[in-house]
């Protein structure tokens, strides 16, 4: 049995875990209609707009910051792996790449990008 | 010691002897989806019970006790009256989203269930990247997240997913970080082979100090990124309802709660497997008979033990702690955690070169 198809064993069940509970919830739970019910919850007081709206920097900024870090973490795992056979000189040519990225996080830092205004 | 290969392979052998190839690889297939969704929901209302009364006895009282004796089909009355509520729908919600949250929620989490190795021989998937699938996988997890928040077009959920969106990112990279130490120390990402390399010693003793590190940033960053306590921002009760998950309800909202439950398993699993020896019993070099005594009790046992002491401790640090600001929340962790795994991880590899 190779892995793949074992993922796609393990994801079917997941999406038949999902979809069966569901379809036995829409058939064991009661329906009822009431205008009042479609309403957004908001500790009873009507809702004002919409909420599809802007939102703060702060979060885009963060998200920025992950994927840069996100995509180092994605780029040591192989050299992660052959961090025995490579020895020295691929330490050192990480500890340059850990430098930059360093560089990076100290000038978010600087900016201010980390403080929550 | 006995290992589950024996059983599985008198399934396979039993199975071809009855009925042609095809036909016995489906029903394996079926057999092994079976199994892994029987285990993940009895888990589940293991550890919602388990939540439950323990959290009853931090704070001095019982807990639930009604049904059953000492309440232990509490979680299964739950269940069943969770599948008996009325699904509402909100009408400025964006119908299709609404629904595809939850199915994103659960695969991020039995796709990382269907990978951990629970006892000998007992795996389903074993990638020889296994470490990176599961990262990979239960990043799937965020992407439910907010896309409950924002479909459901309400102010909480809103804030909660773009909190929670946040937190789980920024966390996920200390995580990363501090798995890696192991990835460096043992040179192999594939899990059952991290776990056969722990046999005369889990890599938390072999390790020396970077692995020690890393077992705190793992617990502290995995805590946060199941959104437990005291890193429950995005569901903060007090000011947002329930944080992206406030317009579920029914069967819908359960999916949610099951994938939190599911989340905290899974992370003191992992934390077990690669910290923690997985299912390999305590060995201490000379002590012949304790190892041999040691080995006698079943390794699933040994996986579950050290699962259930973990995350004994993540119920613990939920039930003891004030909740974080948000601004503290990230700040800790780009602050403090990150920087303290990058050079975690470069003294793991000085170590591995001495």
């Amino acid at each position: 049995m190779s892995n793949s198809a074992l993922f796609l064993v393990v994801l079917i069940t997941a999406f038949v875990l999902v979809g069966a509970a569901l379809l036995l919830a829409l058939w064991l739970a009661p329906r009822s209609t009431n205008p009042l019910k479609g309403q957004v919850y908001e500790c009873g007081i009507p809702t004002r707009g919409t909420s599809w709206m802007q939102f703060r920097v702060g979060y885009y900024l963060f998200a920025i910051l992950y994927l840069v870090f996100d995509v180092e973490t994605v780029l040591l795992f192989p050299w992660a792996t052959v961090m025995r056979e490579l020895g020295p000189a691929g330490l050192e040519s990480v500890l340059f790449f850990f430098f930059i990225l360093t560089l990076g996080l100290a000038y978010a830092w600087k900016k201010g990008a980390l403080k929550w205004k | 010691m006995w290992s589950f290969e024996r059983f599985t392979g008198w399934i396979d052998t039993s199975l071809h002897s009855c009925m042609g190839d095809g036909w016995a690889l489906l029903t394996e297939y079926v057999l092994i989806g079976v199994a892994v969704l029987v285990a993940y929901a009895l888990i589940a209302l293991f550890l919602i019970y388990a939540e439950r009364k323990i959290c009853g006895f931090f704070q001095c009282r019982l807990g639930p006790n009604r049904v059953g004796k000492w309440g232990i089909f509490q979680s299964v009355a739950d269940m069943v009256k969770i599948l008996l509520k009325e699904l509402v729908h909100i009408d400025r919600s964006d119908k299709v989203l609404f629904r595809m949250a939850s199915f994103f929620v659960i695969i991020g989490s039995v796709c990382t269930f269907g990978a951990l190795p629970f006892a000998r021989g007992l795996q389903a998937i074993d990638f020889n990247v296994g470490v990176f699938y599961l990262l990979a996988v239960s990043s799937l997890g965020v992407v439910g997240i907010l896309l409950a928040g924002w479909s459901s077009n309400s102010k909480y959920s809103m804030i909660g997913a773009m909190r929670s969106g946040a937190q789980l990112i920024s966390y996920e990279i200390s995580a990363g970080l501090s798995l890696m130490v192991i990835v460096v120390f043992s040179g192999t990402m594939q899990l059952s082979q991290i776990v056969a390399q722990q046999a005369d010693g889990w890599f938390i003793f072999k390790g020396h100090l970077p692995a020690c590190i890393a077992f705190l940033t793992y617990l502290i960053a995995g805590h946060a990124e199941t959104n437990r306590g005291p890193f429950d921002m995005p569901e903060a009760e007090s000011e947002l309802t329930a944080g992206y998950h406030t317009e579920y309800s029914g069967i819908q909202f359960g999916f949610f709660y099951l994938a939190e439950y599911l989340n905290m398993f899974i992370v003191a699993a992992i934390a077990t497997t690669m910290f923690l020896g997985g299912w390999q019993p305590l060995h201490v070099p000379g002590w012949d008979g304790f190892n041999h005594a040691m080995d006698c009790i079943p390794s699933f046992l040994w996986f579950f033990g050290k699962t259930c002491v973990c995350m004994f401790l993540a119920m613990w640090v939920r039930w003891s702690f004030p909740r974080l600001r948000i601004d503290q929340l990230l700040s800790l962790e780009w602050k403090i955690l990150m920087p303290v795994c990058l050079l975690n991880l470069i003294l793991m590899s000085v170590v591995v070169i001495l």
